[in-house]
């Protein structure tokens, strides 16, 4: 082991997995047991070894979603032990490792927990309502060619730094996991504040704030009541001043824009 | 097939423009009556799905992800090469073109790497436009940085998010398109075959992975933006995702592979800790702008490291080989990303490698600490430290970071012509999917910029081409190649679930990839390469009579996917070999050990192998033939490539 730690003890941990044939099955929590986890492990490194062990003795594997494992794509979405992406802050469940936990642990792995992301199999649920919000207005409506040089158009180093903040945002879902409405306030609002701070985005300010909510509203997230765990349990540290803005802009979009939909 | 690269006549920097004119256009009524499929929604297939909507064409497009956001081009790093010359220091559409030719160790086409710098400006128009947070100065221009091979500063950059800012703002292009139904999207979608309908590209078919419903599309052209194929060696820095199928099957169907053997070896990742190790991370290679490459003077400091009788820092500066530096005072530790993996190879071959393993030499930031502060370090780099400490517990602030070269990328891929048209007439292959800029070793920040390129700017024009040339009467999947095709994968996906063997698709992969990286990997040789080719071939037969897949065929059943994926990296790691065997010369990131000068480098036989290799399949089982395209050099003169 090349790690920092060479001479951690590989660890036995109970799983306790939630297990769902499909979309539209009965759900439940089924107990694995893993052994010699070592601690330099990945979690997700972790169930790769539960899943082998599953095939081995002819057993369905788990289904989760994951890609990158770099904390970038936000593919990876596990609800473990009651927290978005587990116990360490700031990190996605890819990168999250086993260091963090200790021998004889038992861990309880759920998915994302709601209506807006219905549950695929196991771990795995559709987050395509994401897709639909940013179809619904978040972009900048140029086609390809004709536009200005890159440099036409000045835009201070702290503007840029804080749209850059709030375009860091993944998509993995953990905000609405993580808040008690299923609210999708975060995910909105940090597209909202990116285009909304830059000049490329003023254009259409007012229809992409309107249009993006309304498409939340209507994929049945829930309301956002402004306790923040959302913000506390993002991966990327999306902040919550992401939110105030998106309000901000929405009642100054009601109040002075001519979209009377 | 006589290959026709289809290269324009005349002056270099005239070709493109002159091609713009001459190609074919179709009339705007006209371009809602072709249906064209993108498959892959990267930096590549969702530039391109894009664009083509916005021209008018009616544009389905696939992707395995949930999302078309979740595509592997979101994890590149460090930045985006542009020719823009704002910084003043020298560059120019020609110089990018020329390091970009020189990098690739004189073996890719000059007029395909010129084009490529010359829209790579527009690029960055772009994605201002569509609103990407690019770094800025104070005053609030754009920002750039070095990457190795250039000595010029023209990479624009997200800190050390680039892709992912790059990706998403093609993906709100695409994601406008789709709101106005221009683009239907298909997600959870696995391109599993091509369809052939007299000769030409006619669709695909389709594994949907949550109902395991396999379908027919069709249309009048396809595009492959499926990215590359280095998850063959199973570790590498690809997502786990990465594989490829869709080109492999393409490939069967007669596009002609090209180049298979050139795959690029990143110095700068984070060594492997264990067996278990599912995946490589990469550190940007922009680290290496400011961090400093070195391993203990000694092999016996060397070794009194590895058993933690000492610790890195009290290691003193004396005794420390910054070996880049030493060996290429004019690039330092930027020289191109063979260079530099080579260098640590030899360093732990020599036995001076660091870590607990012996394969890891350092990168150590205590110089720039010192200079601007551990703030000022933070601001360029944070998310990458942060990752570092992360995966391995140490804190990049205090210790050198320890890296070694993994597999991240492939120059080889689907041979296409100038129009990126592959030898199959109506499919197209776009980004990491085809072989064309790169030559044998790509440059830092060149990735994104191709990508994009074939997407915004080339493949619009070309495609036209194609299309107004072809009836605009409607495509559907009645012809009997759909149902042959559906029926081809259907058994396909029948047998793997029928063999209810003994090992996992992850065994099995496992296993090629230990043997793809010990003799195809960094250094090869002919009898190792020999030795390889037997092992692949006796793993794949294993593989069709002992793989175990559980469950069916109409469910979400990860494993199957799996299978199926290393099932194809079976057969290009055998052709890959091939490639490797035949190419008797050593160039960018395929060093074969026979050929080499006296100090180690690679040594280049352009008399008998100035060719790009594109592999005809004959058939299973049955050895490829091999086409050779000639490669002619007009405007720059062939060197030894010297970083010195």
């Amino acid at each position: 082991m090349a790690g920092s730690n060479p001479n951690a003890k590989p660890m036995n941990l109970t799983l306790n997995v939630w297990r769902q044939a499909g979309r539209h099955a009965e759900g439940k929590i089924v107990e694995y047991k893993v052994k010699d986890i070592s601690p330099e492990m990945s979690f997700l490194e972790m169930l790769d070894v539960l899943n082998e062990d599953l095939l081995h003795a002819g057993q369905d594997p788990v289904a989760f979603d994951h890609d990158c494992r770099e904390g970038i794509c936000g593919s990876c979405d596990l609800f473990i032990n009651g927290r978005s992406h587990g116990p360490e802050k700031g990190t996605t469940t890819c990168q999250l490792h086993m260091r963090k936990f200790s021998d004889g642990d038992t861990i309880t792995i759920e998915p994302w927990r709601a209506n807006a992301f219905p549950v695929n199999k196991d771990l795995s649920v559709d987050r395509s309502a994401f897709d639909r919000i940013i179809q619904a207005g978040g972009y900048v409506s140029v086609n390809t060619g004709g536009v200005p040089d890159g440099n036409d158009i000045t835009i201070p180093k702290e503007i840029a730094d804080r749209a850059f903040e709030a375009a860091t945002c993944i998509g993995c879902g953990a905000c609405v996991a993580a808040c008690k409405n299923a609210s999708a306030m975060l995910f909105v609002s940090a597209k909202v504040s990116q285009l909304a701070l830059l000049p490329q985005g003023h254009a259409e300010r007012k229809t992409r704030v309107e249009n993006m909510v309304a498409q939340m509203d209507k994929e049945g997230f829930g309301a956002c009541s402004n306790i923040g765990s959302c913000a506390a349990e993002c991966p990327v540290g999306i902040s919550l001043e992401n939110i105030a803005m998106l309000n901000r802009e929405f009642l100054v979009a009601k109040a002075t824009s001519n979209n009377l939909a | 097939m006589l290959l026709d690269s289809k290269i324009p006549e005349g002056p270099l920097a005239e070709k493109w423009e002159k091609h713009k004119f001459n190609v074919k256009l179709v009339n705007p009524a006209n371009k809602r009556k072709y249906d064209v499929i993108v498959v892959g929604t990267g930096l590549a297939g969702s530039s391109a799905a894009a664009s083509l909507a916005e021209l008018g064409y009616n544009v389905k497009a696939f992707t395995y992800h949930d999302s078309p956001r979740r595509a592997h081009s979101i994890a590149a790093q460090g930045g985006i090469n542009a020719a823009k010359n704002y910084q003043n220091d020298g560059d120019s559409v020609f110089r990018l073109f020329y390091d970009t030719i020189k990098g690739g160790d004189y073996r890719a086409r000059e007029a395909n790497v010129y084009r490529l710098a010359q829209v790579s400006v527009n690029i960055i128009d772009q994605c201002v436009a569509q609103g990407v947070p690019f770094a800025r100065e104070y005053g609030g221009l754009l920002a750039n940085r070095s990457f190795g091979g250039a000595q010029v500063s023209r990479t624009f950059y997200a800190r050390g998010q680039t892709g992912q800012q790059l990706l998403l703002g093609a993906y709100s292009a695409l994601s406008r398109q789709v709101a106005y139904g221009k683009v239907k999207l298909y997600t959870r979608s696995e391109m599993l075959d091509l369809v052939m309908v007299d000769g030409v590209a006619r669709g695909i078919v389709t594994r949907n992975v949550i109902t395991g419903e396999i379908e027919n599309h069709a249309a009048h052209a396809v595009v492959l933006a499926t990215g590359g194929y280095g998850n063959v060696f199973y570790l590498s820095t690809n997502a786990k995702l990465c594989n490829v199928t869709a080109a492999w099957r393409a490939h069967k169907k007669g596009a002609y592979f090209a180049n298979p053997c050139f795959t690029q070896i990143h110095p700068t990742c984070i060594p492997v800790s264990g067996d278990y190790q599912s995946k490589l991370t990469l550190m940007s290679e922009s680290l290496r702008n400011d961090g400093r490459v070195w391993v203990p003077n000694t092999v016996e400091l060397a070794e009194r490291l590895r058993k933690g009788e000492i610790k890195v820092n009290d290691i003193a500066e004396a005794d420390r080989d910054y070996f880049l530096e030493r060996k290429y005072p004019a690039f330092g530790n930027l020289v191109p990303r063979d260079v530099a993996s080579r260098n640590a190879k030899q360093m732990c071959d020599e036995g001076r490698g660091v870590g607990s393993t012996g394969l890891a030499v350092y990168l150590d930031f205590a110089e720039i600490i010192q200079r601007i502060g551990a703030d000022g370090v933070s601001q360029k780099y944070g998310n990458l430290f942060a990752m570092y400490e992360k995966i391995t517990g140490e804190d990049p602030y205090k210790m050198p970071m320890r890296i070694y070269p993994a597999v991240h990328y492939t120059m080889g891929g689907l041979w296409v012509d100038y129009n990126l048209q592959t030898t199959i007439p109506g499919l197209y292959a776009t980004g990491e999917c085809n072989f064309s800029d790169h030559g044998a070793n790509r440059l830092g920040a060149s990735a994104l910029m191709q990508g994009l390129a074939d997407g915004y700017f080339v493949i619009p024009y070309t495609i036209g081409d194609y299309l107004a040339q072809t009836a605009p009467k409607p495509v559907d999947t009645q012809h009997p190649a759909f149902a042959e095709a559906k029926a081809g994968v259907q058994a396909r996906t029948e047998q793997l679930l029928a063999i209810k063997g003994t090992r996992t698709p992850d065994q099995f992969h496992k296993a090629l990839g230990h043997i793809m990286w010990e003799y195809c990997g960094m250094a090869r040789n002919a009898e190792g390469l020999r030795h390889a080719k037997t092992e692949i071939q006796r793993l794949r037969k294993e593989f069709w009579s002992d793989v175990r897949v559980v469950g069916t065929g109409e469910e979400l059943n990860q494993t199957l996917e799996k299978a199926g994926r290393v099932a194809d990296f079976l057969e290009l790691g055998e052709l890959m070999v091939d490639d490797a065997l035949a190419r008797n010369e050593s160039c960018g990131g395929h060093f074969r050990e026979e050929y080499q000068t006296p100090e180690g480098e690679a040594l280049r036989d352009d008399e008998n192998f100035a060719y790009v290799a594109a592999w005809e399949y004959q058939g299973d089982n049955q050895p490829e033939k091999l086409n050779k395209e000639d490669l002619s050099f007009e405007n720059v003169k062939l060197t030894q490539r010297s970083y010195k």
